[in-house]
């Protein structure tokens, strides 16, 4: 066995913790693997009971189809509870502003989208796929992370954790990120997926798709995302590392169309999970910044 | 696979981020991204070389003064072991930070500069080692490139950081009583050269005059939590698990994960602290149904009867419970800012449960670094005191000493809900 048991006993005792601790938490859901991954989770923690939590969607409006189809398809399978919280609603709202130019995502704006909904479902703990391996700033991250009414992350104030104990205790109208995989990398995520023969979106296996080649990263041609005239458009095989928002989640060209060559291209690259991802280019500390402002 | 937690600690500038970064460098762990972001930085910052701190210090206070403030985690795997470091700085007022780090370790490395030898730091990495009972320690003398790789100063660090350690031993934190020195640790003591590759990956050729095993080699094989099997059974109750549906109408199971020992199905259990008993009748992981669940499994486990259980009780074994305790006498180390207050009634989680606690007395507080003790009547942020505690309820705490996996607490402010103390049950 690759993966390391110790850690899915690790992530099975903090969901129950998080359980027991907290009135209303809830799964953030993305369709990508680490929620994937924190669902099958949930199930073992909870068997034979449900899932205690909903699971919450953050939609930009610009997701791969492939991705809300996947959702869409465990929701009904394990039947539970899914929020599907709206961007375009924030935007109509006037609460959240579109971004313009050649690099425009709504990346950002999930941010004013999540506060919203954990405040119209009173949630006060949302548990997340976030691994403290894929951003300097993440590997300061606590397991539970207290945010103020503002979503707001405090890094120089945080809670110390010692041995196992969690302290969930928190005021009317902060809440708590949860996050039960912390300590796993992207390959414990690839070797765990393997190991359970857990179904994933197919956009992460190689396939024929359109894209465009940008500042040496080839990007998905679709209606969201902006092109020069200049900018030719050309079929290649591709696979995605990360399910994000498709304005801001790059393609690799790669033939691994099964898990095992797919993990045996992580093995051999030499990129990191996070240098496919466009939003954290754009300032030494983005990540950072984002996470202080309430971003997940 | 099998997960290794390591916890470093060394003053600034002995090389613990040019260490840590040759090991994940020479196992393949560092991306091109990750190194052409950190060569960015270092340009950025007018210095020439890589810097390799930059890759553990993560955020941006400490990038801006240069220097690590909390913890952080940093992995790496080989062929059969992954490897977890947390990472704290040295300083005095980062003690709490070294001991949150220190926590959870299996082993901690502490980091000396072979041309300063011994250093106050030095001192109070080891005290925390030997306060939370970590195994395993290994003392990287380092850079000894810069005293010609000769044995001769080595030794003599040597000699005085086992002089000391054994000092700290015998009158260090928890020993005054007991009189020993902690049970089953291991001190190795290697030279090394990080910057150079010596004695971490590979053994030095420089250095034939010593006979160990190179840093990797010694940490891809060391044994870990091998003895908690065979500890006393300790199984706090986290979650009761009652689905109320159709196929498991009456199913009633107790979710929570094994600290120690081993759990079979049909062993007479007592719940703890009401002292009712019943009999296991099934262990289960998921689907899978179990004969026994051993130390840091997450399981259910169900009764052949319906007592009353819920979180925060405990299920041991009738002939392995302990003496419940509402008074005990504690190591405890001050985390928050704001200071200990005598009359002031704490929250104290120890296992699941949760009761209200009391520090009655300060017997003394001990600077780590010359082992000298104070009774003052207050706590400071990073103080580490030896008290008494008084609980509300009972507890089911054992001796740290005996059983680390059930002998540490930690206190909470009930205002400000803050986690301000965490301490281990003498
Ligand atoms: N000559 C020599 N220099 C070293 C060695 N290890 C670290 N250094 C240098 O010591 C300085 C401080 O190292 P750094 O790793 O940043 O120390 P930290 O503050 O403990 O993280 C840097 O200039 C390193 O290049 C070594 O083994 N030999």
């Amino acid at each position: 066995k690759k993966f390391p048991e110790d850690l899915e006993h690790e992530a099975i005792s903090i969901m129950r913790e998080a359980a027991a601790q907290f009135e209303r938490p809830a799964i953030l859901f993305s369709g990508g693997k680490d929620s994937i991954t924190l669902v099958r989770l949930a199930e073992k923690a909870f068997y034979p009971g449900k899932i205690p939590f909903p699971l919450i969607h953050i939609d930009t409006g610009h997701n791969f189809p492939e991705t809300i189809e996947f959702r869409d398809w465990l929701v009904k399978k394990i039947n539970i509870e899914l929020i599907v919280g709206y961007v375009q609603e924030d935007i109509d709202a006037g609460r959240a502003t579109e971004e313009k130019g050649k690099y425009a995502s709504r990346n950002t704006l999930q941010t004013t989208t999540l506060l919203r909904i954990i405040e119209e479902n009173k949630l006060d703990a949302c548990l997340g796929g976030a691994r403290r391996d894929e951003e300097k700033a993440r590997a300061k991250e606590r397991i539970f992370s207290v945010r103020d009414e503002f979503g707001q992350w405090d890094a120089k104030n945080q809670r110390p954790e010692l041995f196992d104990y969690l302290n969930g205790r928190i005021k009317p109208g902060e809440n708590v990120r949860v996050f039960p995989i912390s300590n796993w990398t992207e390959l414990d995520v690839w070797n765990y997926i393997r190991e359970e023969e857990l179904a994933i979106p197919s956009i992460y296996f190689a396939h024929e798709r359109e894209v465009i080649e940008r500042d040496n990263v080839l990007w998905p041609v679709s209606d969201f995302i902006y092109r020069d005239a200049n900018e030719v458009v050309v079929k290649k095989k591709v696979r995605f590392r990360t399910v994000g928002d498709m304005s801001c989640t790059a393609a690799l060209p790669s033939e691994a169309d099964k898990l095992d060559t797919v993990i045996d291209e992580i093995l051999a690259s030499v990129i990191s999970e996070r240098g496919t991802r466009l939003d954290d280019k754009r300032a030494e500390a983005a990540m950072e910044l984002r996470k202080v402002s309430g971003y997940f | 696979m099998e997960v290794l937690r390591i916890s470093t600690a060394g003053s600034v500038d002995d090389g613990k981020s040019t260490l840590i970064g040759r090991l994940l460098y020479e196992t393949n762990s560092i991306t091109v991204d990750k190194l052409e972001a950190i060569e960015r930085a270092s340009q950025r910052k007018g210095i020439g070389f890589l810097d390799l701190s930059l890759l553990t210090d993560g955020l941006i206070a400490e990038r801006e003064q240069g220097i690590t403030i909390d913890v952080a985690h940093i992995y790496f795997h080989t062929r059969n072991r992954k490897f977890i470091i947390t990472d704290a700085p040295g300083h005095v007022e980062y003690t709490r930070n070294m001991i949150t780090g220190a926590s959870k370790a299996d082993v901690s490395i502490i980091l000396i500069d072979a041309r300063k030898g011994v250093l106050e730091q030095t001192h109070r990495h080891y005290f925390i080692s030997n306060l939370l009972r970590i195994s395993k320690v290994i003392v990287c003398v380092n850079k000894m490139d810069l005293v010609g790789f000769e044995e001769g100063p080595f030794r003599e660090i040597e000699k005085t950081f086992l002089d000391f350690a054994k000092e700290i031993q015998s009158s260090g934190p928890a020993s005054a009583e007991a009189g020993s020195a902690p049970a089953r640790q291991d001190i190795t003591v290697m030279p090394v050269s990080s910057l150079l590759g010596d004695n971490i990956t590979r053994k030095s050729e420089s250095m034939a005059w010593f006979k160990g095993e190179p840093l990797l080699a010694i940490l891809e094989s060391i044994q870990v939590n091998t003895d908690l099997d065979r500890k006393p059974v300790r199984f706090p109750v986290q979650y009761v698990i009652r689905p109320r549906n159709e196929s498991h109408h009456d199913f009633r199971g107790y979710a929570g994960r094994m600290l120690s020992g081993r759990l079979r199905v049909g062993d007479e259990v007592i719940v703890q602290p009401s002292g009712r008993k019943s009999k296991v009748s099934r262990i289960s992981f998921f689907d899978k149904e179990l004969q026994e669940a051993t130390a840091k499994e997450s399981v259910v486990v169900e009764l052949a009867d319906n007592v009353d259980v819920s979180r925060g009780d405990w299920l041991v074994p009738v002939d392995q419970s302990a003496a419940l305790r509402t008074e005990l006498e504690a190591n405890i180390c001050w985390l928050n800012a704001e200071p200990f207050n005598a009359g002031k009634v704490y929250l104290l989680q120890q296992g699941t449960s949760i009761s209200k606690a009391k520090v009655t007395q300060i017997n003394y507080v001990q600077v780590p670094s010359t082992l000298e003790k104070t009774t003052p009547t207050s706590l400071k942020m990073n103080d580490i005191a030896s008290v008494k505690i008084k609980a509300a309820k009972p507890l089911l705490i054992d001796n740290f000493d005996e059983n680390k996996s059930n002998g540490a607490f930690i206190l909470v402010d009930e205002y400000s809900n803050n986690t301000v103390a965490v301490g281990v049950a003498l």
